[in-house]
């Protein structure tokens, strides 16, 4: 099936993720993400795999981590509330270095909040939220067929550097449909797994997966060890996208639905003889830094559009290192900024309004 | 030279972490010695838990997965869903398994999860120094309730073994005890008639196994030994819960060991 179809975004993401050989699957359900595992429920047996709908997020990302313990290829997805339960999963996942692609469909906060989009997971996704020092992969796609691009991408990297890739999309492309093309249906980029736990089978010693560490020397010895990759996919693994730098006056940096409201507003600007550029961020964590080296010195200033009440700017401003005032646009709780509001503040900024 | 005695491979001979006394070590060595002997050692995985057996991994000599606290019956969710032929079991204490993790030991059993979970009941939490447990008998001293446990402020003990036993998809609930040399021989053959269920793939099979604590319980090996027998066996009953058909069980066991 390589024709163009019309599909919903939490469905595309499923497909995405069978098509890439994904066998196991441990969901909750949380809106604005069910179309997922209801999906998985219908479409993963059909395909070999195991679809497990678990008792709590926190229960889903620990069957998660003995899937993957045991050799297996998991997807698992919830909206922002359930992946807050599931932080202390993704820690203890980063130090024992199980493979594990996650989607966060996320929502306005905080607490229960609302089923709209929001972009507030920002700092979860990339700065933590469980505890200790460990590090998603942070992969922000933008349509649906950058998700199923990014998806096939996750297992990738989740297989090759040992460590979980979140998916963080909002609700806004979880729940809406675009036209896409899906892969075929592949065995992925397999690695080989002598870690895992299949019974010794009497040819080996016996394998542990753990995260515990008594003795400072050794639990300092293994943060050694994940820095040096954290460092690596630091180096390797920055995705970004960007557009119409050259001679602009102004640089919007936006992520995710976002920045397609960016587009059109820039498209507007360009109307009027506003020449604008975007930094669109496509790996949040590792953050592209190396993207603001490009801003030409046309630029006299930087504005960030998130769907919180700030969160990105935070990265952003490391990225510009002071060399260019940067200031916040954004919506939250729900509400989706429009092309309109976003055009009104590159006027204010150019002295114009 | 005829062998009548030796460690059972299922062990590392790493030395335990354990307190003098302590019921783990005997706990561990069952459950390793019923694998070996059922040949199933090279076919499993162990889910150790969070709490003094947090280092069972060291100790017994299959593939092990370390877990969070509580979460030992997802996490074998998990393994066992991807090793369906594997023999799989957690090894939990009653802080692990009866408060921290009670959503997930309920579920793995309403599930009719295919493994198997050995709990450690010695009405203390160990590792953290002897606070109480959800198991804790009235009356009974912990740190957090220095004068003794109060039903009026923490309510009576939970018996676990009878609410798995009210779960259809558990299909093996038994409680045994350590107390004395007849006990502890006993429990091992209730262990090794949970793990041949469990390769019948019938359902859920839970063993609580009472323990002593005597570094905080604040006792003497042996006096724990008593003190067990007198004050947890009358609250936490010893016997068969719930048992499968015993016609079938021996059949098909028959069958596997004849491969």
């Amino acid at each position: 099936m390589n024709e163009k179809v019309l599909m919903k975004g939490n469905e595309a993401f499923a497909e995405a993720a069978i098509r890439n050989d994904c066998k196991y699957y441990f969901g909750y359900p949380i809106t604005p993400q069910n179309e997922i595992p209801e999906y998985m429920a219908r479409e993963l047996p059909k395909a070999g795999g195991v679809f497990v709908q678990a008792e709590s997020e926190l229960a889903a990302i620990h069957m998660a981590y003995g899937a993957a313990a045991a050799g297996g290829r998991v997807l698992i997805s919830s909206s922002s509330p359930g992946i807050a339960l599931m932080q202390e999963g993704f820690s203890f996942l980063c130090s024992a270095e199980m493979p594990c692609v996650i989607i966060n469909v996320s929502r306005g906060g905080p607490g229960i909040g609302t089923i709209l989009p929001g972009q507030a997971d920002y700092y979860q996704a990339t700065k933590g939220g469980g505890n200790g020092d460990y590090h998603l992969i942070v992969l922000a796609p933008a349509s649906i067929q950058e998700s199923i691009m990014l998806i096939g991408k996750a297992f990738e990297l989740t297989d090759s550097y040992r460590n979980p890739v979140m998916i963080l999309v909002d609700g806004m492309i979880g729940q809406m449909m675009e036209p896409v093309t899906m892969p075929a249906r592949h065995s992925g980029t397999r690695v080989e797994k002598p870690w895992a736990l299949t019974g010794t089978k009497g040819q080996r010693t016996h394998n542990v997966v753990k995260s515990v560490y008594l003795k400072a020397e050794e639990l300092e010895a293994w943060n050694w060890h994940l820095l040096k990759k954290y460092d690596q996919i630091k180096t390797n693994e920055v995705r970004y996208e960007t557009q119409d730098l050259e001679n602009a006056s102004i640089i919007f940096v936006a992520y995710g639905t976002t920045s397609r409201i960016v587009k059109e507003a820039m498209a507007m600007l360009a109307d009027e003889g506003i020449k604008t550029g975007l930094i669109r961020p496509i790996s949040l964590w590792p953050y592209p830094y190396e993207a603001f080296t490009e801003i030409p010195s046309s630029v006299t200033s930087v504005i960030c559009v998130e769907l919180s009440q700030g969160q990105m700017i935070d990265d952003v401003k490391i990225g510009l290192n002071g060399k260019l005032p940067v200031s916040y646009l954004g919506r939250f709780g729900g509400s989706v900024i429009s092309a309109e509001e976003v055009v009104n503040e590159a006027k204010k900024r150019l002295g114009m309004i | 030279m005829k062998v009548v005695f030796e460690y059972t491979h299922g062990m590392t001979r790493e030395d335990s972490i354990y307190c003098p006394g302590c019921t783990h070590g005997i706990a561990h060595r069952l459950i390793m010695e019923a694998l070996e002997e059922m040949q199933l050692l090279s076919e499993t995985i162990g889910i150790s838990p969070v709490g003094c057996s947090i280092l069972a991994h060291r100790y017994m000599n299959v593939d092990m997965c370390e877990a969070s606290h509580g979460r030992a019956p997802a996490i074998a969710t998990g393994i066992k869903r991807v090793q369906p032929d594997c023999t799989v079991f957690t090894y939990q204490g009653d802080g692990d398994l009866a408060s921290i993790g009670t959503g997930e030991i309920i579920h793995a059993a309403h599930r009719g999860e295919k493994f198997t979970t050995f709990f450690i009941n010695n009405a203390i939490y160990g590792m953290t120094g002897g606070q109480m447990a959800p198991t804790t008998l009235i009356g009974q001293k912990t740190t957090t309730t220095p004068e003794g446990r109060s039903e009026l402020l923490c309510g009576k003990p939970l018996r676990m073994a009878e609410m798995i036993a009210t779960i259809e998809g558990a299909v093996f609930v038994e409680r045994v005890s350590l107390d004395s040399p007849s006990s502890i021989f006993k429990a091992k053959k209730v262990i090794k008639k949970a793990i041949q269920i469990q390769q019948q793939k019938l359902g859920f099979g839970f063993v609580e196994i009472l323990s002593t604590c005597p570094t905080n319980w604040g006792m003497a090996p042996i006096d724990a030994m008593a003190w067990l027998r007198t004050n947890m066996i009358p609250y936490f009953p010893l016997g068969n819960l719930k048992s499968p058909g015993e016609t079938d069980a021996s059949k098909s066991v028959k069958g596997r060991r004849n491969k």
